[in-house]
């Protein structure tokens, strides 16, 4: 019912992408979408047809300037390659409109060629990267890169499902990210120089392209991320910084981003250079960022790469493990039964590495949480939960701790086994209910045996609660009956006075 | 555990006084530690009954520092501890010690779920006001700056919303610090606390002095505005409105315009949008001079932004912004400096766009009069009204009405005409479903003649439709026709044709005969009810579809009130009563009621109604419907609830309008308990088919 309650796709997007703008959007809707409100699925069947966006950065700049073709750089002698270098990195600076496909065909030809030439032209050649050339390297590819991502065509865009916009001047866009790496990559390059250019305004306005919908955009973007990452040592902490609060922004603001993946594998191995003992704000990060991400509704994206930032965390630090698995436990998807496949498949993840001690810590909550999956009514999460019985580590250390997890598991385990829909869990509960009987038979005896007295003291305590809440809810109305009374009485008393 | 409970579990927790109505608080907080998540959130909804039996003294020292001490709980739970709080003075003795709710809230506001925060805000906005002066620079001042000063940024993002309810009230000094606290969360370093900062930028501005809105609230706002990220950029324009409507003319231009005029052409799009989207606001607080020399200048270039988005928010504000115009030279502006664009949006390529421009377009025609809009306006309704897109046309249509008090419908009448036949017959049902309520307007306007010729025939053919809510539109548009045109119109052409349908292979148009008669019989009068319709019901009573039969004696009961006694008498009653016998239990059941109704009627001599006690007639009413169930009113009520909902669900997700609904073989036999499912799916299914 999703549809109704988000007349127009566009106001759910633009609500993602500036809260404000959407609320006041979706009051802007008009009427008749109202009416209809899935005239959106043809709509967009037919937008989808184009696929492929322009940058918001064409605001009818009238006409383009033309472009001359420039003698190759090969051609050129020693001293006027250098010259001739920087004219081409001018001349590529120049735009054009790519969603107009039958404009300014020659010169967008010219362009090509042009960047194709500069890709090589770096990458073949040495000592063509000095000092005064990287304020127009780095124009060059401020001028075509940097610009603001348009409204998305396709709003419910469930990157799934649909199929993602692409960036209709990617055939330049492309070459400039290929020329971006290769000027990174190269021998040449000095960081102490490129500082100068690539600065953390250049760094904030790469990380927003994180948001393409364009997925190999979004793939370039990684790689130089990465490259800038290891090469500016003073950059490290704002780009951590920066992706800290787009992920914040994305948890708890708008929901949208499109590059979070991507984040986020760039942050795995980030993680995995972290000097030990981690300082305070990796933690902060960890369990103010990392962990309530998980409530993202669009978590099937990036749980990979998020479940293993979380692992590399764990296995740097230990003792981590109990905060982790309580702020899983807390934020447990209660409906999304996908999600929670995927939350048992991290806290596997989590216990093929932790360790005994800290299992020690966190074994109750977590087999609480762990019963409930078990006894799940969707076979896809109970049979996950089930899984774990498969994992030897896993099973070894249920094994060290019978005493404590089997009265946990018993309840739902022993429920089950007579009245799960699905035959495939109730083989599977058969099984772990087999092991962990061999595990300690007496106290699984004992527990069959007080089955029944459990379920009857539960149904006790609930009838007790009942009747708690009524005599409070009694005391509520009798206070305010009191509360009249004592009104009413000292009126009556003041009239009986005045009688008197 | 036993930590907490402490306080209640020690000596003189159970009421000192031996009142065993006071529950020691330990089972109280045991409840509120419940490992069930939704018991938990049952016992913190009920917190003011726990405060109750606790009383204000216990609330005030034990409930609250629990509260305090527990924030570590799941948001929903602390969504509605948030909410509760904010009423919860008067449990903890009134204004005197608001400042005790302050604690657990604060704890609140720094939580990283934003609606917790924000319902904490909220809660302590409330109790702000609740606050003496002296409390609230006591107590409440030092918690906004403790959340000013925060590490964490929610707790920063929570002050700014706070700022404003205790600026008013506070003394100079701890208003000068104030202020500094909020400038400096201006500029924080996080885009978190300055999108909230720039949120409430207005709103304090509002309550400053107008001196330090000069000196420190607009240099804010031009900061903001110019903010790297353009999420805080937008908010800026929001400020924008609320700060300009403080200023005089000359500080507007000199202080805000500058701001305004970049705002609006920002690099990103969203800015723009916003701009558009808060035009009529703007336009307001700027007054008209500056409306002229800068935003109509702004607007045309809204009007052609390279983003639809900014296009489509800046057509909706196209009425407004014409309206607000001051009325001297309006025309000449529109003419020259608006109506060029707006042409060139009537052809434009989104949907969107045309869409919010046909949604406001029509207005500008009392704006500018007849011969303008015959001569200019005319021609782009007329493009519009051929629009591909069907919301476009339809706006246009529903907009009507401020044309045809302009300009008379008969200049739109040959180009409305495909128009409304197209949308008529529409593959979307929400679309048919809207053209079929402007009939009534349009049928007003365009004369019976014209109404006979060309739309009778699509009227008629909605009451076939294959889906339940264009059937039932339809039926509701034949009575306001009826009502417009009046009876003979109705007896000449609506009612021969409705009656034909009773004897329809399908009993789902059978059944569109009688929602007809139940629409149309109040309309129609007397006459032709008893004359022409009642037949036709009686012999429907002897329908092979039960669902018909039931109808046949709902029907009746319907026009019952209309006929005169003796055919009451003579021909209603005997017909219920066959029905009170039918093998159907809905049938009986509602034969029966329909009894109940008509009996008291005839029980009532004519001329002497009111003689008998109103009491005595439903009491033979009930005693009637008691005997005649036999069983338990609630449970068959349920059921013919559901079978109700059950009769339109099944048939708008299988029949859909083919022929598996004739005849008796399809008569409805559906589990009462899946009806609510199939009306869910019900509403689902149409989309998948249109």
């Amino acid at each position: 019912m999703q549809q109704q309650e988000l007349p127009s796709a566009r106001a759910a997007a633009m609500s993602s992408s500036s809260p404000p703008a959407g609320a006041a959007n979706a009051a802007a809707i008009s009427a008749s979408e109202k009416v209809d409100g899935f005239t959106r699925k043809s709509v967009r069947k037919a937008q989808r047809q184009k696929r492929s966006q322009g940058s918001s950065q064409f605001r009818s700049q009238g006409s383009q300037a033309e472009l001359h073709p420039l003698p190759q750089l090969k051609d050129a002698t020693s001293n006027e390659q250098q010259e001739l270098f920087c004219q081409k990195l001018q001349q590529c600076c120049i735009l054009f409109d790519f969603m107009d496909s039958v404009s300014d065909l020659k010169s967008k030809e010219i362009k090509r060629a042009t960047l194709n030439e500069l890709v090589e032209y770096v990458s073949t050649n040495r000592g063509v990267i000095v000092e005064s050339a990287y304020s127009d390297i780095v124009k060059m590819i401020s001028a075509n890169i940097f610009r603001t991502l348009p409204p998305s065509d396709n709003p419910d865009f469930d990157p799934e499902e649909d199929e993602p916009t692409l960036e209709a001047s990617w055939p330049h866009i492309q070459l400039v990210y290929e020329f971006f790496l290769r000027f990174l990559e190269s021998p040449d390059f000095q960081p102490s120089i490129a500082k100068r250019y690539i600065d953390q305004k250049f760094v904030q306005q790469l990380l927003e392209l994180f948001d393409s919908e364009d997925p190999r955009e979004r793939d370039f973007l990684k790689t130089v991320l990465h490259r800038i990452y290891g090469k500016f040592l003073g950059l490290r902490a704002f780009i951590r910084k920066q992706i800290n609060n787009i992920f914040l922004r994305f948890i708890y603001e708008t929901e949208h981003f499109n590059g979070v993946a991507e984040l986020l594998e760039i942050l795995g191995s980030i993680i995995n250079g972290f000097a030990l003992p981690l300082k305070a704000e990796h933690k902060q990060f960890l369990m103010k960022v990392l962990i309530p991400m998980h409530t993202a509704k669009g978590l099937a994206l990036f749980h990979a790469q998020l479940a293993y930032c979380v692992v590399q965390f764990l296995e740097k630090d230990t003792t981590l493990t109990e905060p982790v698995i309580r702020g899983l436990l807390k934020f447990w998807p209660k409906t999304c039964s996908q999600k929670e496949v995927m939350f048992l498949g991290e806290i596997e993840e989590i216990l093929d590495v932790i360790e005994p001690t800290q299992f020690k810590k966190i074994e109750e909550p977590l087999f609480k949480q762990i019963s409930k999956c078990v006894s799940s009514s969707h076979f896809q999460v109970a049979e996950r939960a089930l899984y774990f019985w498969n994992n030897e580590y896993i099973l070894s250390l249920i094994e060290e701790n019978i005493d404590k997890i089997l009265p946990i598991m018993f309840g739902s385990l022993y429920k089950i086994s007579k009245e799960h829909w699905n035959p495939t869990i109730v083989a599977l509960v058969y099984n772990v209910l087999k092991t962990l009987m061999e595990m300690n038979g007496k106290l699984f005896d004992d527990l069959t045996s007080s089955y029944k007295a459990e379920r009857q003291r539960e149904k006790k305590k609930e009838l007790e609660r009942e009747e708690l809440w009524k005599k409070l809810e009694e005391l509520k109305l009798k206070k305010a009956l009191e509360k009249q009374n004592s009104a009413y009485n000292m009126h009556s008393i003041l009239s009986n006075t005045s009688d008197e | 555990m036993a930590g907490a409970a402490g306080p209640g579990t020690g000596p003189g927790a159970a009421g000192g006084n031996g009142d065993d109505s006071l529950y020691p608080i330990a089972v109280l907080i045991d409840e509120l530690r419940n490992e069930d998540v939704q018991l938990r959130l049952n016992s913190i909804k009920k917190l003011s009954t726990i405060a109750l039996a606790l009383g204000v003294e216990r609330t005030r020292t034990e409930l609250l520092p629990f509260l305090t001490d527990t924030i570590y709980d799941e948001d929903e739970v602390l969504l509605a501890l948030a909410e509760q709080l904010g009423n919860f003075t008067g449990l903890v003795g009134g204004p005197d010690f608001a400042h005790c709710l302050l604690p657990p809230l604060e704890s609140l506001a720094t939580v990283e779920e934003t609606v917790v925060r924000d319902k904490a805000v909220e809660s302590l906005r409330q109790i702000s006001q609740e606050h003496t002066p002296v409390a609230l620079e006591a107590h409440f001042v030092p918690l906004v700056k403790r959340l000013a000063g925060g590490d964490w940024f929610t707790s920063r993002t929570s002050a700014c919303g706070l700022f404003s309810v205790c600026y008013p009230r506070a003394s100079a000094g701890v208003r000068a610090e104030i202020r500094q606290h909020f400038r400096s969360l201006c500029s924080d370093d996080t885009p978190m606390v300055r999108r909230a900062a720039a949120s409430k930028l207005g709103e304090l501005a509002k309550v400053l002095e107008l001196d330090s809105v000069k000196s420190e609230i607009v240099p804010l706002f031009t900061s903001l505005a110019s903010d790297e990220q353009d999420s805080v950029r937008l908010l800026a324009v929001e400020a924008c409105v609320s700060i300009a409507q403080l200023l005089s003319q000359e500080d507007l231009e000199a202080l805000v315009m500058p701001t305004l005029r970049q705002a609006a052409e920002d690099k990103s799009w969203r800015v723009r949008y916003m701009v558009a989207d808060k035009f009529s606001e703007l336009q307001r607080a700027v007054g008209p001079k500056i409306t002229l020399s800068d935003l109509i200048p702004a607007f045309q270039n809204l009007l052609k932004d390279c983003e639809a988005e900014v296009r489509a928010a800046a057509a909706h504000k196209v009425r407004e912004l014409c309206e607000n115009l001051p009325t001297e030279g309006r025309e000449t502006i529109i003419m020259n400096q608006i109506l060029p664009y707006i042409k060139e949006l009537v052809s434009d390529t989104n949907q969107h766009v045309k869409s919010a421009l046909a949604s406001v377009i029509m207005g500008l025609s009392t704006i500018l009069g007849k011969e303008n809009t015959i001569e200019h306006l005319l021609p782009l309704f007329l493009a519009q009204l051929k629009d591909e897109c069907p919301e476009v046309r339809l706006n246009i249509i529903s907009n009507l009405d401020c044309v045809n008090e302009v300009i008379g419908i008969r200049q739109l009448s040959q180009s409305l005409l495909p128009a409304i036949v197209e949308l008529a017959e529409d593959a979307k049902w929400r679309v048919r479903l809207a053209i079929i309520e402007y009939m009534p307007l349009l049928a007003g306007q365009l004369g019976v003649e014209f109404f006979d010729e060309k739309l009778n025939s699509l009227c008629m053919a909605w009451l076939v439709d294959h889906v339940y809510a264009v059937r039932e539109a339809a039926t509701t548009n034949l009575m306001k026709l009826v009502q417009r045109f009046g009876t003979e119109w109705a007896q000449s052409t609506i009612v021969p044709r409705v009656l034909v349908m009773a004897n329809d292979p399908n009993y789902l148009h059978r059944m569109t005969t009688l929602f007809c008669i139940n629409a149309l019989s109040e309309a129609c009068g007397q006459e032709i009810t008893t004359k022409h319709m009642l037949p036709v019901v009686v012999k429907m009573a002897g329908d092979q579809v039960a669902n018909v039969r039931f109808n046949v004696a709902k029907s009746l009961q319907k026009i019952g009130p209309i006929l005169d006694t003796e055919a009451l008498r003579e021909e209603v009653k005997p017909v219920l009563q066959k029905l009170g016998q039918d093998e159907d239990v809905d049938v009986q059941y509602f034969a029966q009621e329909a009894i109940s109704v008509v009996a008291r009627r005839l029980h009532r001599p004519p001329g002497e109604a009111g003689v008998i006690p109103d009491a005595e007639g439903s009491e033979r009413g009930r005693a009637l419907r008691v005997r005649g169930r036999g069983q338990d009113p609630g449970r068959a009520h349920r059921k013919r609830a559901a079978r109700a909902a059950s009769e339109a669900a099944v048939e708008a997700a299988w029949f859909g309008g083919t022929d598996a609904a004739k005849g008796p073989a399809c008569q409805l036999r559906v589990n009462p308990r899946d009806a609510l499912a199939l009306l869910e799916i019900a509403d689902l299914v149409p989309f998948s088919r249109d």
